[in-house]
């Protein structure tokens, strides 16, 4: 399995000035994407709303065809709005990368597992809704070893995770909370790409 | 099929022409039928992309992507699928100050008595209990209300929904 951090940390090296946008675990502010990443300003966590990150990215990505668009999303957010993966496939989006973080639990609610865990084909749900291209990695090495082939492939390309969980069981009142409000997250983005 | 023309309804025209008068650059949107003659007239306009998604939580959230881009996108749902809508119209509209027009088939909607179509009879309520203004068109005479709700979206900073009385063919 992948330690949730390693894989945003790669994701974040390989970014260049692409956008991301990360929710739950990926997104989280002690472990994901906002403890490691090098260009917040491109950075859109999305902690409400649960489901609808990759919706969000499709979004940005026919708004700015000449940027990835890099959607960390994680297996019960993307359980919320499965059809997005039809959605997604169905507008075909050159530069959207969507990536599953497949940790088989509701990690922020104290890891009760999602529905179908450990059983979800996921790659395999991408590539029957009609996905440009589909990967899988469940170690470290090997994503490390393939992430610049994934992110030279036209997309819309999907991108299954099996990660470690990291459940949190601290009361939500005292987990730490985001550096940037989510209206200032969105000013930040907006004004990077010129979009507003 | 010939589809009559009757003068005091709406028709798409009159709709899609707000949208383009108002540099509308995507529509978001799931059918419904109350504005189903809508679907050919955008599908060939040049300079209106249209987005068809399988669930309507996801129109608010692909516009507000399509905002943050520097895009002008409105969402067309019926107004059953604002109930399934609600957590991405707080968390991806009102939370992030999207100024977001929704048109809204207003499924039920009668001005001849009391409707048993609970669609119709809650949806103003919804919109109320949210602090969402709304606007009613029921003929093209109507229509330039969708001016004033694109108006009042960019000067709130807030959605803003246009109630979708009834559309007719041609």
């Amino acid at each position: 399995m992948i330690n949730n951090t390693d894989a945003v940390r790669l994701l974040d090296r390989k970014r260049k000035n692409n956008i991301i946008v990360p929710t739950m675990n990926a997104g989280n502010t002690r472990f994901g994407l906002p403890s490691v990443t090098t260009n917040e300003k491109l950075d859109l966590p999305l902690s409400g709303a649960m489901g609808k990150a990759s919706s969000l990215g499709l979004g940005i990505a026919l708004a700015q065809p000449g940027r990835k668009v890099l959607i960390l999303d994680g297996d019960g957010s993307l359980l919320m709005n499965l059809g997005t993966l039809v959605t997604i496939a169905n507008k075909a989006p050159k530069n959207v990368y969507h990536f599953v973080f497949d940790n088989g639990a509701y990690c922020v609610t104290g890891g009760q597992p999602v529905p179908g865990a450990g059983k979800d084909d996921w790659a395999g749900m991408a590539k029957a809704a009609g996905f440009a291209a589909t990967f899988s990695f469940d170690n470290i090495e090997d994503l490390t070893t393939g992430i610049d082939q994934v992110l030279s492939t036209t997309g819309p390309v999907f991108v299954h995770l099996k990660v470690a969980p990291e459940i949190e069981n601290t009361p939500v009142q005292f987990r730490q909370r985001p550096r940037r409000s989510v209206q200032q997250a969105f000013k930040d983005v907006a004004t990077s790409v010129g979009g507003r | 099929m010939a589809t009559e023309h009757y003068d005091s309804v709406l028709h798409p025209p009159a709709i899609v022409a707000e949208l383009k008068k108002n540099k509308v650059s995507h529509v978001v949107w799931l059918p419904d039928s109350e504005t189903n003659f809508m679907y050919q007239l955008l599908d060939a306009e040049p300079t209106i992309d249209l987005v068809s998604v399988c669930r309507e939580g996801e129109t608010m959230a692909i516009a507000a992507g399509l905002w943050v881009g520097g895009k002008k996108p409105v969402v067309l749902i019926q107004n059953t699928g604002i109930f399934e809508s609600g957590d991405s119209i707080r968390g991806l509209g009102l939370d992030i100050n999207q100024p977001l027009v929704m048109l809204i088939g207003y499924r039920g909607w009668s001005r001849h008595g009391l409707t048993n179509d609970s669609a119709a009879r809650f949806i103003e309520h919804n919109l109320h209990s949210w602090g969402i203004n709304y606007y009613l068109i029921e003929t093209d005479e109507d229509a330039p209300r969708i001016s004033l709700a694109m108006d009042e979206a960019q000067r709130t900073q807030k959605p803003v929904a246009v109630l979708v009385g009834t559309e007719f063919g041609s």
